[in-house]
């Protein structure tokens, strides 16, 4: 057996790209789907956003154990308090306890995004990168494919924009960093948040603006038998 | 009038036959012998205001007090005996700044009384400890805005529009009950309180002074003694106005 790649023992890379942003009325965030080891894509359409509370949401990159088990926690600590006050857990509260988790275990390597909406700031972004910074933003990006994104998402965010301009700014800058970044890609998961509830969207990965001169992918999906007119049974 | 423990009154785990668990209520007596101290929501904040009788003239100015700092938007005020107002006040100090640390935001008023009420009522439970002897008024402006509470010896949390405990609290709730509250700034109920005071104070010739602390817009939301000038004005109003009504007898 050739030993001389260690695909087999590497653990899965959450190699990803996260955005948020605020708008006028809420707040959007979006992921990639894509979790690979090596060249091997083990899920093209993976769950990286994690709920905490019916409006907060944990985007999740870094190391993919780690960022579940903080997911877990601030989903109970929150429960608790939302048992304990009777009222809906705010965003703040949520980023702050990501945030001590990180910061009082350092051998984490969760970087996060703490996004959702409550009725005392509205919509609200918070960054929570390794080490246990916290910082509210207007908007974020996060994981590897972010790298590619700093500098459209710093020309093209907009103060106020409306929800579908900032829904498409999401889904422009993620694929945008899906088509550099290999760890990144397949499709794409957008959540809204605002005064009416929260909103899933989910953008097949052919219906992923295309952002470079790639193939593009066949509309709809093959036909039965395959492409090839291959026999089944 | 008060009833009699007669062997049930030795220990805050026996029940009387009637029900009574008499060592919070003569806990209670504690508080109701102790001066006056009122607390009023109105429409713009809280006010707490304290009679203090001065027991010393060698005391300074300002000593004793009655009026603690929680955390920058609560503060409490204790009646009844001085010292165990001060542990409650300590403990509901401790509560709101790790709830601070771990959650990031002020302590709503809500939750920190109840917290409070849950630390008074563990006194009530255990034959080695004795009810705290101390009712503690709890004023708060958090994000939902601003709240009075008052919490008793028994653990009992309550949320008030306006409350009076101490010697002269039957006198001062008629007077309370008087004043329409949601309609005024604390500006005008800092004058309020301060005429109540005056007028439920025995009239047994002992000196006295006035704490009174508010948390309202005026203060920026946090918990703060009134300004000197309006505590000024304020008692010569009261003074005042007990002047009128003697001068109508």
């Amino acid at each position: 057996m050739d030993r001389s790649s260690s695909h087999a023992e590497a653990a899965p890379s959450t190699g990803t790209t996260l955005v948020a942003c605020v708008y006028n009325g809420g707040v959007v965030l979006g992921a990639d789907g894509r979790v690979s080891i090596g060249n091997y894509i083990t899920n093209r359409a993976s769950n990286k956003i994690a709920p905490l509370a019916d409006s907060i949401f944990l985007c999740r990159s870094g190391s993919a154990p780690d960022t579940q088990i903080v997911s877990d926690n601030v989903r109970h600590y929150l429960a608790q308090m939302t048992a304990e006050s009777g009222e809906e857990p705010t965003v703040q509260m949520a980023a702050k306890l990501a945030q001590m988790i990180s910061y009082n275990n350092k051998h984490l390597m969760a970087a996060m995004l703490v996004v959702g909406w409550d009725k005392h700031e509205g919509g609200s972004v918070y960054g929570a990168p390794i080490g246990g910074t916290l910082s509210k933003e207007k908007w974020s990006t996060d994981g590897s494919g972010s790298t590619y994104i700093w500098g459209f998402c710093d020309s093209e965010f907009r103060d106020n924009m409306t929800r579908e301009e900032a829904e498409q700014w999401a889904i422009n800058a993620l694929a945008l960093a899906m088509a550099r970044d290999a760890s990144s890609g397949g499709s794409v998961r957008i959540i809204t948040c605002n005064a009416e509830g929260v909103h899933h969207r989910y953008v097949w990965g052919h219906e992923v603006p295309q952002a470079l001169d790639d193939l593009p992918y066949p509309s709809g999906p093959p036909p039965l038998g395959g492409p090839a007119g291959m026999v089944l049974g | 009038m008060s009833g009699i423990g007669t062997g049930y009154d030795l220990s805050s785990t026996t029940y009387s036959p009637d029900g009574k668990v008499f060592q919070t209520e003569y806990a209670q007596k504690s508080v109701d012998n102790s001066s006056t101290v009122l607390g009023l929501k109105c429409k713009d904040g809280v006010v707490l205001a304290c009679e203090k009788l001065v027991l010393s003239k060698l005391l300074v100015e300002g000593s004793n007090r009655r009026i603690h700092n929680i955390d920058r938007h609560v503060g409490v005020a204790v009646a009844g005996l001085a010292p165990d107002g001060r542990m409650i006040a300590n403990r509901a100090w401790d509560e709101a700044a790790s709830y601070k640390r771990v959650y990031g935001e002020p302590i709503p008023g809500h939750v920190l009384c109840e917290r409070v009420g849950s630390y008074v009522h563990l006194f009530n439970l255990y034959w080695s400890l004795r009810p705290y002897g101390a009712t503690i008024l709890l004023a708060a402006y958090d994000k939902n805005g601003p709240a009075l509470y008052a919490v008793d010896p028994s653990g009992t949390s309550l949320r008030y529009f306006g409350t009076a405990v101490g010697k002269g609290r039957q006198a001062a709730k008629n007077e309370i009950e008087k004043l329409k509250l949601a309609e005024m700034t604390c500006r005008e109920a800092v004058v309020e309180a301060v005429k109540i005071l005056h007028k439920v104070h025995d009239e047994d010739g002992k000196k006295f002074e006035l704490e009174v602390s508010w948390v309202c817009e005026e203060s920026g939301k946090e918990h703060q003694r009134v300004p000197a000038d309006l505590l000024a004005d304020a008692e010569r109003q009261a003074k005042a106005a007990l002047e009128d009504s003697d001068m109508d007898d």
